[in-house]
């Protein structure tokens, strides 16, 4: 088996992200890391709209990111940690928009190590040098300058080791231009690994630690460690130092010190300055649950400082230090706003701050103010004895806020991410929908959504109203060449024009000199002031001054089709005939004296627009009833000569050519397509030579059933083309790539670009009677996401067999539902407390719901209807119960009436997982399945993590046991059990009898249920041991398995085997056998590996295009949506893999990973083909590519043709 | 029994051979065992190492936070404390 590897939707999740001027331009920019790939965002300031700049694969795994810049630099760079072993610093190289690697420095082995440094990366703020960091014993600083030339150097790496030292957090110090320092968290285990008392383990301490690196000498010495709180996690940069021109000082130096509950600011020499971390002060709160810094951004102005902490509950401080040179006065911290909890914080310049959260969509939000003069309590150090240090083994008082909506800051952009993706299905609910849809169940907590994805980009309508009749094409036209947005919308109906003025309302007007009595075919703005019209009587061309000369048709004849652009117009008669015109020095449309004959009646013309400083576009493609394409010259010397002939499957319904950049063809210029649309629905798309007007590069793609339209527009400043059959589709560049891309909106018989003052980039169309404008406001994404909200973690999702819903399961871990807390609130009232009311009842979707210590769940069924998007029922769990498990099962005792089986369990514990009981509850469909009703609970004594519909029965894993349950009066009846799997069953399939059990650690067991004797026995397991997290039946014999550590692999059952088993009615022979390798007596074999890099979450076995082969498809926990796709034939197999090869030495991972041990981090990779990177090949510098090509074989074109051809026949992507 | 005689005589071996280069190497990667390690270093090692790669992998520290309902920072925190002790204090030593 050969498959071939093809992520169809990156990552989204955001796991760290900076922020710097990494361009060079007075602007700055942030790379976030997705984890596997690089993404380069640039906020613009004026809009407060984020747009993605680059986003790059880096084929490892991103574990720390830094921004530094050199001292008197203006350009911003970035150093990458990675699993990669080596430390990385990239530039961003604006001319080609890419990530250019300066340095690569080799310092260890590859992976996710221990004492391999990457996790942890600390810059000097004065650029001057970089620490990286393992977990445990190794630090490494280099040192950055420059030479010469100016180019960045990297020195070799000066150790700062500590063996036996468990590293929590490093950052750099601020020091002017002293030595650069470090400070280090650590843990120094050596006596507590010693003493089998306990007492030095209770009694070590966590010690920060200054590391200097004295460029004098060139070594790093240990300059100060002294023990701090315990239960120290973070630390953040204060700033310090002096400049050189003054002798004020920017900051004390030194650090904070983010504890459990506190906040302590800490530097060599100097006093401490402790604070509380205030809490939030709602009824439900436990004081004396901890509450810890996540994350912590500082931002310098002019002459002054602050820093920004966010709990993990998402709540914002503001934290200020009052100084006098280097000696700190005290140290406030007061309430700021509560966002998202976020992976990393970056406070923009131009007054933004950049959430990314830990899960979910990240948020621009605007500055509003900064919280200077509000009436929020402000704790400071002054107001304890000693500065809050008088003991720092004792807590201080605790202290409080109130949470509130925010106040200073405003939401200003949102990115959405789908990430984490918990469970998801993939079907055809939508009604119209040719293809698939991927639902997804997403997000974290209350801010949990269940998303419904398509293929194809977001419409934005902005103005649709009715038209008094069905036109049959649209125009927007301006006046002048210089003019910046049209003026005139001119609606062809069957026997008429109508003309619409664009200003302030549309309404129409009578005196444009056009023609209002005939239908139209061809509007263009023409010269510098004219407008032309062409009708099937003749050309009108309308002069500034609204004079109109007009060309008119020959008796007997009429125009049937028609091309323009600025400088030259087409025409083609019904007699088969074509005429030429071409504006001259004057503004005078000339007709050329010759008519071409074209022996069969034309269907279809076109023409490119003039290009910049010519005269002419020399081109002219012809479609013509015969089935062909034509390619006619109109250059002055060989005008109207036929140059080439492409001959069709079916006649020509439209003819577009275009001028667009594709990089993967030519990186500078754009190509010129010519893109034939057929009448049966197909689009050909090839390259037209522009030395001798050769057609090449041939590829077809069915966009629909109706014949092509195809229209010119302008996306954002470039040439886009709109194909319009029984779907819409958009043509366009984005990151200098090709993209082909439906458009998610009702058919549009007829569109237009748009450009008027509210709507600059738009676009008009008619459907129907309809008129319609609109834009397309997310280029580049390919799956347009519709999401409705939920209240809890989604854990898991199933389809009904005959109705539409969806029957969704959601459980969230440390939390109080809304029934238990309102029980709470009803204790204390009548305790006499008095509730605050508006902090009760705060969105839980801002603020998360009151949290509770573990073993307390809260947990609710839900039943969607994913058409409309909407909740339908919503059965709240209650007495602590929490649902894990769920299966629609026809119950043959009851005449195979369906039951919803939801596998529960009370105060439920996960590590160790522990429940005080499981239940099984049985729900009967009411209400056409719209509505539940309970029927029985039956208990069990673990977990119930996976269930399933088995022969009428219920199969359920009961932690370490299968079981099969029949359904009873008033529970269900065991009937048979198999507890002799290894840890728990979190996966459950079947076809026949078979009965396919995935193990949380054992990897898959293929088990058998045999009913003439009752029993239940496993024939077949896994050789390897495999954490998995989904499963794929692929056949009767085959299953797709995904890992907890981002594998996904193939297994196959001996068919042998299988029918031995098959054969077997007892089950006998099974059970007599003797087990291989302490599990079952047969094996599975593996048959294909291939690491991903992001837990997948779940595997279908569908096909996504109409009428397309079936493939597997994935969803991961980070977001990513891949597909594996069989090979059809041996060629492509070794085609594909002898590009795959090439690639691996001519594409070097961006962090330095190599791709083939990355792809195959825990197991080897087997009977994979690593598709991402043999997309890559459209990037590569031109020689490179045709070398690559010339060594299969093969054009550059070919190449990208098979590779093009693999995506859109498997997913139509 | 077998196996622990057979580990010494290793042990005894590499002591004229290799041990000053071999204890070099131990100082050098933490983690890696050698003859005579007692299974609660083995198993202290093996969290140590298993934690610290939770922590590095992105997608497993995710995971644990989706699963016990708790943000990531905390879930590293967390992680990153268990290791000074991921399972408990050694056992007595014998005199002998």
């Amino acid at each position: 088996m050969h498959l071939y590897n093809l992520t169809l939707q990156p990552p989204t999740a955001t796991t760290q992200a900076i922020v710097g001027n990494f361009s060079g331009a007075r602007q700055q920019e942030i790379i976030v890391s997705h984890g596997t790939r690089l993404e380069l965002l640039r906020p613009d300031v004026q809009t407060g709209k984020i747009s993605t700049v680059i986003a790059t694969d880096v084929f490892g795994s991103i574990r720390s990111l830094a921004a530094f810049r050199l001292t008197g630099g203006t350009k911003d760079y970035a150093i990458v940690g990675s699993d990669s072993g080596r430390i990385i610093i990239l530039d961003y190289d604006p001319k080609t928009s890419s990530f250019v690697k300066l340095h690569q420095e080799t310092y260890g082995k590859t992976g996710a190590r221990r004492i391999v440094p990457g996790q942890y990366l600390a810059t000097d703020p004065k650029g001057r040098s970089v620490m990286i960091s393992s977990m445990e014993k190794a630090k490494l600083v280099y040192i950055l300058n420059r030479d010469a030339a100016a180019n960045l150097t990297i020195s070799s790496p000066l150790e700062a080791h500590k063996a036996n030292a468990i590293i929590h957090h490093i950052v750099g110090l601020d020091v002017g231009f002293e030595n650069p320092m470090y400070a280090a968290l650590e843990v120094d285990y050596t006596e507590s690994d010693q003493d089998p008392t306990g007492q030095a383990f209770r009694s070590t301490e966590k010690m920060l630690t200054y590391y200097e690196l004295d460029l004098g000498l060139n070594h790093v010495v240990r300059k100060w460690s002294e023990p701090t709180d315990k239960r120290a996690n973070l630390l953040v940069q204060v700033p310090g130092g002096q400049l050189a021109s003054s002798d004020r000082f920017d900051g004390p130096s030194g650090v904070l010190v983010c504890c459990e509950d506190h906040i302590i600011y800490r530097h060599m020499d100097a006093r401490q300055h402790r604070v509380p971390i205030p809490r939030r002060n709602h009824p439900l709160e436990d004081p004396n649950r901890g509450i810890i810094i996540v994350t912590a951004v500082m931002h310098k102005m002019k002459g002054a400082f602050f820093f920004l902490l966010q709990s993990e509950d998402g709540d914002l401080y503001k934290v200020t230090i009052e100084h006098e040179e280097e000696e700190v006065r005290s140290l406030k911290i007061k309430y700021f706003d509560t966002v998202p909890v976020a992976s990393s914080l970056c406070i923009l310049k131009s007054g933004f701050l950049f959430v990314a959260s830990e899960f979910g969509n990240h948020y621009l939000y605007q500055f509003q103010k900064l919280g200077d003069d509000d009436n929020e309590p402000e704790y400071s150090s002054t107001s304890y004895p000693s500065f809050g240090m008088s003991d720092p083994s004792v807590a201080l008082p605790h202290a409080f806020f109130r949470p509130r909506a925010l106040e200073n800051l405003v939401v200003a952009d949102e990115l959405e991410s789908i990430d984490p993706i918990i469970d998801s299905k993939v079907l055809n609910v939508l009604p119209n929908s040719d293809a698939p849809q991927i639902f997804t169940a997403c997000g974290r907590g209350p801010r949990s959504t269940f998303r419904t994805l398509r293929h194809g980009l977001e419409v934005e309508e902005s103005v649709s109203s009715e038209l008094p009749g069905i036109p049959n094409a649209v125009w927007t036209t301006k006046r002048r060449e210089d003019d910046e947005y049209d003026s005139y919308i001119i609606l062809s109906f069957v026997n008429g024009t109508l003309v619409l003025s664009i200003g302030e309302t549309i309404e129409e007007v009578q005196d444009t000199g056009f023609l209002s009595s005939a239908p139209t075919l061809a509007v263009q703005q023409i010269g510098a002031d004219a407008l032309l019209q062409v009708h099937p009587q003749g050309i009108r061309h309308v002069l500034a001054d609204r004079r109109v000369n007009e060309w008119r048709v020959p008796a007997g004849k009429t125009i049937v089709s028609a091309t323009t652009n600025k400088r030259q117009v087409v025409v083609a008669l019904s007699s088969a005939e074509l005429v030429y015109f071409e504006l001259d020095l004057d503004g005078q449309l000339n007709e050329y004296q010759d008519r071409k004959a074209m022996g069969s009646t034309v269907l279809a013309l076109s023409i490119a627009e003039v290009p910049e400083g010519r005269q002419r576009t020399p081109f002219l493609a012809v479609g013509c009833e015969d089935q062909t394409v034509r390619i006619i010259s109109l250059d002055p010397e060989t005008t109207l000569e036929a140059i080439s002939l492409q001959a069709l499957t079916a006649p020509a319904s439209s003819i577009c050519i275009a001028d667009m950049l594709d990089a993967s063809i030519n990186k500078t210029q754009p190509t010129m397509f010519v893109n034939i649309g057929l009448q049966n629905g197909v689009l050909l798309r090839t390259v037209l030579d522009p030395t001798n007007g050769q057609l090449t590069d041939t590829r077809t793609r069915f966009l629909g059933t109706r014949p092509i339209r195809l229209i010119r527009v302008q996306i954002q400043r470039n040439p886009a083309i709109l194909a319009l059959s029984s779907r819409s589709w958009l043509n366009y560049t984005h990151q200098n790539l090709m993209h082909f891309t439906p458009l998610i909106f009702e058919n549009f018989d007829y569109a237009w670009s748009f450009s008027a003052e509210l709507s600059p980039e738009g676009l008009i169309g008619i459907t129907g009677s309809t008129l319609r404008i609109f834009q397309i406001p997310k280029l580049g994404t390919k799956l347009k996401q519709d999401s409705m909200p939920l209240s809890y973690t989604p854990r898991k999702f199933i389809t009904h067999p005959t109705n539409h819903y969806f029957y969704m399961i959601e459980g969230d871990h440390r939390v109080l539902g809304p029934e238990a807390a309102a029980n709470r609130l009803d204790e204390l009232r009548k305790q006499g407390q008095t509730i605050d009311e508006e902090v009760v009842d705060l969105p839980p979707e801002v603020f998360g719901r009151p949290k509770a210590p573990a073993g307390t769940w809260a947990s609710c069924i839900r039943i969607i209807d994913p058409i409309e998007a909407k909740t339908v029922a919503l059965i709240p769990l209650d007495c602590n119960e929490a649902a894990f498990s769920i299966a629609v099962v026809p119950f043959s005792a009851r005449g195979g009436e369906l039951h919803l089986v939801v596998g529960t369990a009370a105060d439920t514990l996960i590590s160790p997982r522990s429940c005080s009981s499981g239940f099984l509850r049985t729900y009967k469909f009411t209400e056409d399945g719209a509505n539940l009703e309970f029927q029985h609970k039956t208990e069990t004594d673990d977990v119930p993590l996976a269930l399933l519909a088995f022969q009428g029965r219920l199969a359920a894993g009961v932690g370490k046991a299968l079981r099969i349950y029949e359904i009873g009066k008033k529970k269900l009846l065991r009937k048979v059990e198999n507890k002799s799997f290894g840890s728990a069953i979190v996966s459950l399939n079947t076809q026949g009898s078979r009965i396919l059990v995935g193990d949380m650690q054992e990897s898959v067991s293929f088990a058998v249920y045999k009913p003439p004797e009752n029993r239940l026995l496993i024939f077949a397991d896994d050789s390897q041991p495999r954490w998995v997290s989904a499963v794929a039946m692929v056949d009767y014999n085959t299953i797709a398995v995904g890992d907890r550590f981002g594998n996904v692999f193939i297994n196959r059952l001996d068919s042998k085997v299988s029918d031995q088993v098959d054969d077997d009615p007892t089950g006998a022979g099974i059970l007599h056998e003797k087990g291989q390798l302490m599990g079952a007596p047969h094996k599975t074999k593996m048959l294909a590996h291939f690491h991903v890099g992001d837990l997948i979450t779940s595997i279908h076995k569908v096909s996504l295009v109409a009428g397309g082969r079936e493939i597997l498809l994935y969803t991961c926990l980070h977001g990513t949506i891949g597909i594996l796709v069989p090979f059809v034939s041996k060629e492509d197999v070794d085609f594909i893999s002898t590009l795959e090869q090439h690639m691996r030495t001519e594409q070097s991972s961006l962090v330095g990973r190599d791709q083939l041990s990355w792809r195959g981090y825990y197991v080897p990779v087997k009977g994979v083909v690593d598709g991402d990177l043999c997309e890559t090949f459209a990037r590569l510098p031109a020689p490179k590519q045709s070398s690559i090509a010339g060594e299969l074989d093969r054009t550059v074109g070919e190449v990208l043709k098979k590779l093009e051809q693999l995506r859109t026949t498997t997913s139509g992507f | 029994m077998k196996r622990v005689s057979h580990s010494f005589l290793m042990a005894s071996e590499l002591r004229y051979t290799a041990n000053t280069q071999l204890e070099h190497l131990h100082a050098r990667y933490t983690g890696t065992g050698h003859a005579d390690l007692s299974k609660h270093d083995w198993v202290t090692h093996q969290h140590r190492d298993t934690l610290a790669s939770i922590v590095g992998h992105p997608t497993l520290t995710s995971f644990l936070a989706i699963a016990d309902g708790q943000s990531i920072g905390r879930i590293k925190f967390e992680m990153t404390e268990k290791m000074l002790q991921p399972c408990g204090p050694p056992p007595q030593k014998d005199d002998d």
